[in-house]
């Protein structure tokens, strides 16, 4: 793969911790926008992004951040901001060093370190707890510092490690608008996490990752389009339930289609979903019923952390 | 490639460097590591090491009451000891130790070293950066420390003190110790950085090398110039009259004139700096193995 100066390359990747195994053999390229590592504890998710930051060095392959690798540190990490999940702090700090201190090192000179600094409090809503030491905040106001830290210069891709755990429902709908916000800007934002319905509502794309191997990559349509050992179920409401079941009955790659308890539903498991879709155009011209909402029932990461991974492990 | 296409190459890869920028990371992180490192608690076992013969001095002043001139040369030789003794041989060199292994390995253990590593500084510019404020911090306090030793001595003294220090030998002998102790911390402080970089526990290494130091003088003249104190025996201005084995710690085998001692140590000094740029490269951020 060659390096391109608007995505995230990972080539052939793979990292060993003597002879444990942290990631094996990962290959992707990320476009801007949000990706989000899923998987259970222990698959790989952290190791990617510590590998991806330089935190650690890859066994074997390379990776390319906009075309820069972690050999060149003073560009690179002007592009990129990152969120650990390591809970700790130098002794003694206040929140306020803790985000200007760093932007010095990044050459801003006083004025303009103070005023990124406000501006990180700002947007991680801590204005008012600047000054205080970063050993009295909550759980929640250190996630939030840390992320403010990450994006207080401004970085073109932000890898933010469970980002959300001890936020509160406020706090965390803040943080997705602001993650959101940043991807509009043609930034990309990497988060893992384990809350799979805020991942589902917030991700471009998604990778699947399980025991050191990326088992799935992309938009998560696609992904689940991939993931033919299990039909794809779509929910119909419609006029009609019974004679639009006995219509997909009749294709080939209809598995099944129950009549829901409503009776006006159809939850219809298919392995070729555009095929299906056809004969419901066809049923809807025909005017032999009338179709209300159609709706994909499992194209959802939920689902297709599901289906790929199992709930063996248990959700990261 | 020849050789003047090479050195063109890295001419302008060397002008191409962000010089200034550099400049003010180092000016950054030095004030960032002196504030967290000098005045704190956990420094306190350093403080003490710096002060026990403060202490001891302070005491002998209060208490022994003969002050004729005569004391001169004893006081002096007492004063020769204690530096050459328990601070080239012990205060400076545990209290390295202490300072220069935490500033990698103490942010390891308290998990904050990713902060350091995800800033667009450079490795070498962090151990620079890391390696002054340690410098600064122990240079401070033992110079502080050797200064109000020779201070407390010769004032006890009256005005044969004050002529001993003035009209006599005393205050270049006071320079020599104050550079000697400033090159055993720059010494001692490299050498242990760079052990904190190859080691995950860099107690054993240090007491190793402390034994080095101690029996380097038995050792031919090319390996006495791989250990600090050979180059400190050279800057030292009284010789102490020890005789027996622990002639072993006062012997100058083969003289060199000061100037390359403080020579040669620099370039010890920049050498094993050097290597532990090497070695940064190497460290890897996994907190769980610490």
């Amino acid at each position: 793969m060659t390096p391109d100066a608007r995505q995230i390359v990972f080539d052939n990747v793979s990292k060993f911790y003597g002879e444990v195994l942290g990631v094996n053999k990962v290959s992707f390229s990320l476009e801007p926008g949000i990706t989000s590592l899923v998987g259970p504890n222990g698959s790989g998710k952290t190791t990617l992004m510590n590998l991806l930051t330089g935190l650690i060095k890859p066994s074997q392959g390379a990776i390319y951040v906009l075309g820069l690798t972690t050999r060149q540190p003073v560009e690179f990490f002007r592009q990129v901001g990152y969120c650990t999940q390591f809970d700790s702090f130098p002794p003694g700090t206040n929140g306020y060093d803790f985000i200007y201190w760093p932007l010095r090192l990044h050459g801003f000179g006083h004025d303009q370190a103070a005023k990124l600094s406000n501006e990180a409090f700002e947007r991680a809503g801590m204005a008012q707890v600047a000054q205080r030491k970063v050993a009295g905040y909550s759980k929640g106001m250190r996630q939030r510092i840390r992320l403010a830290q990450a994006i207080a210069h401004h970085p073109s891709v932000l890898v933010l490690d469970e980002p959300l755990n001890g936020l509160d429902p406020m706090a965390r709908s803040e943080s997705i608008a602001l993650f959101q916000a940043i991807a509009k800007q043609g930034m990309h934002v990497i988060i893992s996490s384990h809350i799979l319905e805020e991942v589902d509502r917030i991700s471009d794309r998604v990778v699947l990752m399980s025991s050191g191997y990326v088992v799935a990559e992309g938009q998560i349509r696609e992904v689940r389009r991939e993931v033919r050992d299990h039909p794809m179920q779509i929910l119909v409401r419609c006029s009609n339930a019974a004679k639009l079941a006995s219509a997909a009955f009749e294709l080939d790659h209809v598995v099944e289609a129950k009549i829901l308890s409503d009776g006006q539903s159809v939850l219809v498991r298919t392995r070729d979903a555009e095929q299906f879709y056809l004969l419901l155009n066809q049923v809807v011209s025909g005017g032999l019923v009338e179709v209300d909402a159609v709706a994909p029932a499992d194209d959802d990461v939920n689902s297709i952390y599901q289906y790929l991974i199992g709930s063996d492990g248990g959700p990261a | 490639m020849s050789f003047q296409e090479s050195f063109a190459r890295a001419q302008s890869s060397l002008q191409a460097q962000p010089w200034r920028l550099y400049a003010s990371q180092v000016s950054v992180l030095v004030r960032n590591e002196v504030r967290r490192n000098l005045f704190t608690r956990r420094r306190i076992w350093v403080y003490l090491l710096a002060l026990i013969p403060v202490i001891f001095i302070s005491i002998h002043y209060i208490l022994d009451k003969s002050r004729g001139g005569d004391q001169i040369e004893t006081d002096t030789l007492v004063l020769a000891g204690i530096v050459q003794l328990y601070y080239f041989r012990l205060g400076i060199f545990f209290a390295c130790m202490g300072i220069f292994t935490w500033l990698f390995r103490g942010e390891m253990v308290e998990r904050t070293l990713h902060y350091q590593f995800l800033v667009p500084v450079r490795k070498e510019v962090l151990v620079l950066g890391k390696f002054l404020a340690g410098a600064i911090i122990s240079i401070a306090l033992f110079e502080s420390a050797v200064f109000a030793c020779f201070c407390l001595t010769y004032s006890r003294l009256g005005s044969a003190g004050r002529s001993y220090v003035f009209d006599g030998p005393g205050l270049a002998q006071l320079g020599s110790y104050l550079l000697a102790t400033a090159l055993a911390c720059l010494g001692y402080g490299a050498v242990f950085l760079a052990l904190s970089l190859l080691f995950r526990n860099p107690i054993i290494p240090g007491v190793m090398l402390m034994g080095w130091e101690a029996i380097a003088p038995i050792f031919p003249s090319w390996a006495q110039r791989l250990s600090v104190i050979f180059y400190l025996k050279h800057l030292c201005p009284v010789s102490l009259p020890v005789d027996g084995p622990l002639a072993i710690f006062t012997i100058v085998a083969e003289p060199v004139s000061p100037f390359l001692a403080v020579f040669g140590l620099l370039c010890l000094t920049v050498a094993i700096l050097l290597l532990s740029c090497f070695l940064i490269h190497r460290l890897e951020i996994t907190y769980t193995a610490e």
